[in-house]
């Protein structure tokens, strides 16, 4: 379970990215957050994960008070966060199966154990045949999915997609979609920022929407607007 | 444990391999450094053995002009006992300066050739029972008229102590200034790779990887750079000393300069390693605290 509590985020220049949030994400969820640009679809993600700081609130992971984390244990709380962007991240001078096993070697892996997991999870994704290309190699669909393969490879209990969709064609975007729903159904909890119209109206997901750092709509809690 | 540890190793030496140029820029400067004050460290070595040489040698040396007989020799002996100074008078003949001729040269047989023993003059060899009256016996030496010139040893180590002291000076200040540079270089070219590297770094850290874990490839980068840097410097003084010991020992003559033993150089090059690591660890770990945010 992921947890806000009244989180607001200012930026020095007195900006709000996000104010006063409150939400309650359950272990197994599907959740779309939805907003126009700059809304603060991002930077909600980005608190999860303790690349930014709330400047009020609280949030949890879990047990876990990501607000209050010491710095040497935030690597521990992202091994439980696989996270995939829309500009998919990959390692150019590393092959899909290198982009994939890194995430398993910085966290001091045995190789057998790499090699396994890595082929597994390639597996899932449909890219088993194309483990030895580079990134340059592959369409951009493709390597998407490498970015989810990365993500889940150490096996989180939790992934955060920021856009995963933004940069993909339409065939290839569902295609990324249905690989987050057999995630999900695997167990995984799934917080997607997007703008994809489609894509949210057409999965029957729980859906929070942001405007100017507020919740403005949570299709969970009826009346809300 | 020691899988993590290879694996640092191995994308250290990627890292480097790929950018081969900042690899070298930052050793060839170590070299630079580290070549200099081998060099300098050498020459203080040596000018001590020299120092000690003539400190050892006597104190004050009087040559005879030609006609000089034994007797008189010995007569002036007496005249510099009876001063109490002395501590010891040794007479050193045409035919024993030619003999030590001789010996120095011995490889040179052309110079052998043209020498005879009345073209070398004899010498007196003289040492006081301290150096403060050494001044009194060259005095009482140089007024004698079968002397044709006295050589006050004392004056040499003077100077060579003067030198030896002015060399130790600009040598540190040098190597100081060398070795600033050398740190400052190596931690723009860890900042440089730090920077090619901040994709890499950014997925690192979204993965879970430790501060540790991404900082170590770049300390073990700066400690490569200083080892082989020192290394290199250490070689190329080692060979050059091979190359050169026949100029050296002929200008040197007499003095037993060489050759520098094993256990010196291996000293040197241990010393230096040393310096290059504790140079190359905190040019490190300031490009990573200064450039390097995880």
């Amino acid at each position: 379970m992921i947890t806000f509590q009244q989180v607001s985020k200012k930026y020095p220049s007195s900006t709000t990215a996000v104010a006063d949030i409150n939400l309650e994400i359950p272990d197994g969820q599907f959740l779309f957050v939805v907003g126009p640009s700059g809304a603060g679809k991002s930077t909600l993600l980005k608190l999860i994960i303790r690349e930014e700081i709330p400047t009020e609130g609280k949030i949890f992971v879990d047990e876990l008070d990501v607000t209050k984390l010491p710095n040497r244990k935030v690597p521990h709380l992202r091994r439980r966060i696989g996270t995939i962007f829309q500009d998919f991240k990959l390692l150019s001078k590393k092959t899909v199966f290198e982009n994939v096993a890194f995430a398993l070697e910085i966290i001091g892996r045995p190789e057998s154990e790499i090699k396994e997991t890595t082929r597994e999870v390639l597996d899932l994704v449909g890219l088993k045949d194309k483990q030895n290309l580079f990134p340059h190699q592959i369409s951009g669909g493709e390597a998407q999915r490498v970015a989810i393969a990365r993500a889940v490879v150490q096996k989180p209990m939790f992934v955060l997609a920021d856009e995963p969709t933004g940069n993909l064609d339409a065939k290839s975007a569902w295609e990324i979609m249905a690989l987050l729903q057999k995630l999900n159904e695997l167990g995984t909890t799934v917080i997607m920022a997007t703008h994809n119209a489609d894509i949210v109206q057409t999965l029957p997901h729980r859906v929070v929407e942001i405007e100017h750092g507020k919740i403005i709509k949570d299709s969970e809690i009826k009346g809300k607007k | 444990m020691f899988t993590t540890i290879g694996r640092l190793i191995k994308t250290t030496l990627q890292r480097i391999i790929r950018n081969p140029y900042h690899a070298i820029a930052a050793v060839f400067v170590l070299f630079m450094s580290f070549f200099v004050a081998a060099a300098f460290a050498l020459i203080l070595l040596n000018s001590n053995i020299i120092l000690r040489y003539f400190e050892s040698k006597p104190q004050v040396t009087a040559f005879f002009k030609n006609d000089t007989t034994v007797e008189q020799v010995n007569e002036l002996k007496k005249v510099l006992a009876d001063t109490g100074y002395l501590s010891s008078a040794k007479y050193v003949s045409k035919e024993e300066a030619l003999k030590i001729y001789k010996e120095q040269n011995k490889k040179e047989p052309i110079l052998l050739e043209m020498v005879t023993a009345d073209m070398l003059p004899a010498s007196l060899e003289v040492s006081a029972t301290d150096i403060k009256y050494l001044p009194n016996l060259a005095d009482i030496l140089s007024k004698e008229k079968i002397v044709e010139e006295v050589i006050y040893q004392k004056e040499i180590v003077e100077t060579l102590t003067t030198w030896t002291n002015n060399i130790r000076n600009i040598g540190m200040g040098i190597v100081a200034f060398l070795m600033i540079t050398s740190l400052l270089i190596t931690l723009v070219v860890i900042g440089l790779n730090i920077s090619v590297h901040k994709d890499e770094i950014e997925i690192m850290r979204l993965v879970g990887a430790s501060s540790s874990y991404i900082r170590i490839p770049f300390i073990f980068e700066g400690v490569i750079y200083g080892v082989v840097g020192s290394g290199l410097a250490v070689s190329v003084i080692w060979a050059s000393l091979i190359y050169l010991s026949p100029v050296i020992a002929q200008f040197f003559a007499g003095i037993p300069l060489l050759p520098v033993s094993a256990k010196t150089m291996l000293t040197l090059a241990g010393a230096e390693a040393l310096v290059g690591i504790i140079l190359g660890f905190v040019s490190a770990i300031i490009a990573t605290w200064k450039y390097l945010k995880v």
